[in-house]
């Protein structure tokens, strides 16, 4: 049961993963990357028994990543239409490329002891609950924990930075309205 | 729910996450689109997030779960900075366009 319930998800998943690089308007794409975070959590749930892991990829996946990136491409107003196309033969030589690394991937995992990894005799207690991932992060991992609130800090003042405008563009006027002046003047000095 | 460790192989699980990871990998060399490239970047980071929480329940250690979690924030931290900079990008050649950016070098 399990193990078909395993199969499937993988099926979905890579489906809706080679959606999101195919899919031609961006605004599928990332809806096709949102699905493909609900199998990978889905993994995470039903399968490797890790409910919390499966939540938060939800919550900040699913849920704050892909809507800031649905809100760039809408405010971009990205579609179809105007996606820029590559030749084929980049196309490929991307796949074959990576088609290779795939294939160096697998003959790698193939030569590996994997047996040492499956050591299933220890406790049976669960690892996944959020009793146990908080000891463990507030006592072994408590340092990382500080450094990644620093870390949040940063990008929050580099995101501020570089999302304003210049105060010197601010002063003059906008951006975009230069190349209309500069026909404006155009379409005069003939007259 | 942990008789899965006898049923899936380990095996199963890796080449689940290298082909998450190749698609990612095709993703940043065929689309031009930035943002495009941007999330098969988060997918690629994805794939080996499934594959930490995947040694972490076959090792029975918590610890990969708590790697999942930095992964996590660093992911959030960079897309917040790199959507920021597209944007940046956009207003100055109003285009997402990769190719377009060569030609800042003149």
């Amino acid at each position: 049961m399990l193990t078909s319930a395993f199969y499937f998800l993988a099926f979905v998943t890579i489906f809706f993963a080679v959606m999101v690089i195919t899919a031609k308007n961006p605004i599928h794409s990332v809806l096709y990357l949102v699905l493909t975070f609900f199998g990978i959590s889905a993994n995470y749930i039903f399968i490797l028994d890790a409910p919390f892991v499966g939540i938060v990829n939800i919550i900040v996946y699913a849920g704050a990543i892909m809507v800031l990136f649905l809100y760039v491409v809408m405010m971009l107003n990205l579609n179809a239409d105007i996606e820029p196309k590559k030749s084929n033969l980049f196309k490929v030589g991307g796949a074959i490329a990576a088609g290779m690394l795939l294939l160096i991937i697998v003959a790698s995992v193939k030569q590996a002891n994997l047996q040492i990894v499956n050591n299933k005799m220890m406790t049976q207690t669960p690892i996944g609950s959020i009793k146990v991932l908080g000891t463990v992060l507030y006592t072994d991992y408590i340092l990382p924990f500080e450094v990644a609130s620093i870390l949040f800090l940063i990008a929050m003042v580099g995101a501020v930075i570089l999302g304003r405008r210049d105060r010197a563009e601010l002063s003059v006027g906008s951006q975009p309205l230069n190349p209309k002046t500069t026909s404006n003047s155009k379409l005069q000095t003939p007259n | 729910m942990s008789q899965i460790f006898q049923t899936v192989p380990l095996n199963h699980f890796i080449y689940l996450c290298s082909i998450l990871f190749v698609i990612g990998v095709i993703g940043v060399l065929t689309r031009r689109n930035a943002i495009i490239i941007f999330m098969s970047v988060e997918l690629m980071l994805n794939s080996v997030n499934l594959l930490l929480v995947t040694f972490s329940a076959y090792r029975h250690d918590p610890s990969g779960q708590i790697f999942v979690f930095f992964v996590m924030a660093v992911a959030a931290a960079e897309v917040a900075v790199g959507l920021a900079i597209i944007t940046m990008i956009y207003r100055n050649i109003h285009s997402v366009d990769i190719n377009e950016l060569s030609r800042m070098k003149d």
